[in-house]
């Protein structure tokens, strides 16, 4: 049994597009045909006017909430915000989450097969974009039907995704919702998505990228990979919470080189895990596309990438604790949209958490998220949204 | 300067606190308006919900934004001095400073930056001119609550006396014209202007450049 705040059991589908016309990259490179998997929970409403897209981070994907079967030990990666009653609440509004691009959830990424080879692209897969990965996403949305989405919101790189949605597909969303993340990847942030890289490119069993025949994979160097990411992700005052100095499995020093610390154990665990659920190349993929991307281009300013973005509403959260995306990325946000005069609320959460408090900041998330979706319905329709009775046959069947 | 009786009649709700509702009724309906230091939204909700202001807050706390988003208001996060700077020109109508102007580091900067962002500011302040307060510094040696903000000299945040003759003289110095006037004593209009430096708990203005 799913609880009553579940969106219960979920299944994951996949869109394909760009068959007959390729799809055209960023680089100028194309691709044909491209494949997005995609989730929705709740329900479209008859004038297909309540939707809201998500957007994950690095290693997310389409799953973002409920479960693929009942005996699943974990939900979606943000189950905890998407739900009957919860922050994105799915009684009302219609739910979308699909893989970005290059990422090795079912979207088209180094893993899938290339038409030209019949083997996996591997390396050969055009360097794709933080723009590329949207762009695909306005087709996915074309083909559900939806003009305009009511709110398109994410952390981090789904953070990214979300400002470029309002840079660049303005007439497409009414609401923007970035959270911990930034208009323009810093030199700090590079830096640590190349050592995440040279780790990587480090291990033997790489093979600059054709492994997928192999029977090693480069598992040793994506679990370093993420081992820095799960520094970046935590800081300092909740590593010292978390863990302190405490020895795991032991009373006192070995004076041995073992795995000692219950953060050394973290660490190791986590870094073992990923190489069981993402891909090394696909890694390389999306970190690059993170790098980059840079809001400030081509205008020069932030500013001048939202001068046509003013009529969006935007909901900017940072976190306290976040040094990977500190707040003043978010204030460089805050500053550029009250420069173009858009209506901009924000809020730089107390949170112990580091970057991870997007995802574990719930009830304050859920607070400031509810009262700003509700306030702007009531805004656009002069009414509170109503709860959809799903019991009801539907007006209309999304994507037909 | 024109005196209380050329405002409109009360509209606002009694439930406002009293000196924000003397704010609510010098605000006409309609205007771009910012309110700094909005604390909880009492103000906005009111004069965005009320009298269709297109209001926007800056708070620096997280309950305070929390509460505002609840209301439906769009609010920042952060000082006064950030949140100013941020703006361009002419932005807003009217900016608003309610009970806020003792906190401030730097007074003369926030006035000349309410003005810089909007055409008009309305700014309260509780009076330390006020009788009582310098009969418990004469006949005490201690310096004096504010009846409008009792807070003592150790609580934080640190606050620094001023007097309506203070703000007058600084409005001078700062070549900013006061448009209005209203005193308040114990929550309550005060029916006349004289001796508001000795009469007053609480003082407001509605200032332009």
């Amino acid at each position: 049994m799913t609880p009553a705040t579940s969106v219960g059991i979920v299944h994951t589908q996949y869109f394909t597009f760009a068959e007959k016309e390729p799809f055209r990259l960023e680089s100028g490179a194309t691709l044909s045909p491209v494949t997005l998997a995609y989730e929705t929970y709740g329900t479209l409403n008859s004038d297909r006017s309540n939707a809201i897209l998500i957007c994950h981070a690095l290693s997310g994907s389409a799953h973002a909430a409920g479960c693929h079967a009942p005996d699943d030990e974990k939900a979606g990666w943000w189950d905890d915000c998407i739900g009957p009653g919860k922050a994105f609440d799915t009684d009302r509004y219609f739910v979308i989450c699909s893989n970005v691009l290059g990422s090795c959830y079912g979207s088209t990424g180094p893993t899938e097969t290339n038409p030209a080879t019949g083997k996996p692209y591997g390396l050969q897969l055009p360097v794709v974009t933080i723009g590329d990965m949207v762009r695909a996403q306005v087709r996915l949305i074309d083909y559900l039907g939806i003009d305009q989405l009511f709110c398109v919101a994410g952390g981090s790189m789904g953070g990214m995704q979300v400002l470029e949605w309002a840079a660049h597909h303005t007439h497409r969303l009414k609401a923007a919702i970035p959270l911990a993340t930034t208009g323009r990847h810093s030199p700090m942030l590079i830096a640590l998505s190349e050592v995440g890289r040279q780790a990587i490119y480090a291990d033997p069993h790489w093979q600059n990228g054709d492994y997928y025949d192999k029977s090693q994979k480069p598992d040793a160097g994506l679990a370093v990979a993420r081992m820095v990411g799960h520094i970046t992700y935590l800081s300092d005052e909740s590593m010292n919470l978390k863990f302190g100095r405490r020895l795991q499995d032991r009373e006192k020093f070995g004076y041995e080189f073992q795995t000692e610390f219950q953060v050394e154990s973290y660490l190791k665990y986590n870094g073992n895990n990923f190489t069981r659920r993402f891909d090394a190349n696909s890694y390389l993929y999306v970190t690059k596309a993170m790098d980059y991307f840079d809001l400030t281009e081509p205008t020069g300013t932030l500013a001048g990438s939202f001068v046509h973005s003013a009529d969006i509403k935007y909901l900017v959260v940072s976190f306290t604790s976040d040094w990977l995306y500190p707040t003043y990325h978010s204030k460089e946000l805050v500053t550029a949209l009250t420069a173009v005069n858009a209506d901009v609320t924000f809020l730089d959460i107390e949170s112990t958490w580091g970057h991870d408090a997007f995802l574990l900041e719930v009830d304050t998330m859920t607070k400031l998220l509810r009262s700003f979706l509700d306030r702007l319905w009531i805004e656009e329709n002069g009414r509170p949204l109503p709860k959809i009775d799903s019991t009801k046959p539907r007006a209309l069947e999304a994507g037909q | 300067m024109s005196g209380l009786q050329s405002h409109s009649p009360t509209f606002s709700p009694p439930s406002l606190r009293p000196d924000l509702s003397v704010i609510a009724d010098l605000i006409p309906a309609g205007v771009r308006l910012l309110d700094l230091g909005c604390g909880n939204g009492e103000l906005l909700d009111f004069l965005v919900h009320q009298k269709q202001v297109r209001g926007r807050g800056i708070e620096l706390s997280e309950q305070g934004v929390l509460a505002c988003v609840r209301r439906g208001l769009t609010v920042r996060q952060g000082n006064l001095e950030e949140g100013l700077a941020d703006y361009p020109d002419n932005s807003f109508d009217y900016v608003v400073l309610s009970q806020t102007l003792p906190f401030l580091d730097d007074p003369a900067m926030i006035l000349r930056e309410m003005l810089r962002v909007g055409q008009k500011g309305v700014i309260s302040f509780p009076n330390w001119g006020y009788w009582r307060c310098r009969l418990e510094l004469l006949l005490h040696g201690r310096v004096p609550h504010a009846p409008d903000l009792p807070q003592s000299w150790y609580e934080p945040p640190r606050w620094q006396a001023l007097t309506v003759s203070d703000f007058i003289a600084l409005s001078q110095d700062l070549n900013v014209r006061l448009l209005d006037e209203v005193y308040m004593a114990a929550g309550k209009r005060s029916p006349r202007t004289w001796l508001k430096n000795l009469l007053a708990t609480t003082a407001v203005y509605v200032l332009a450049a």
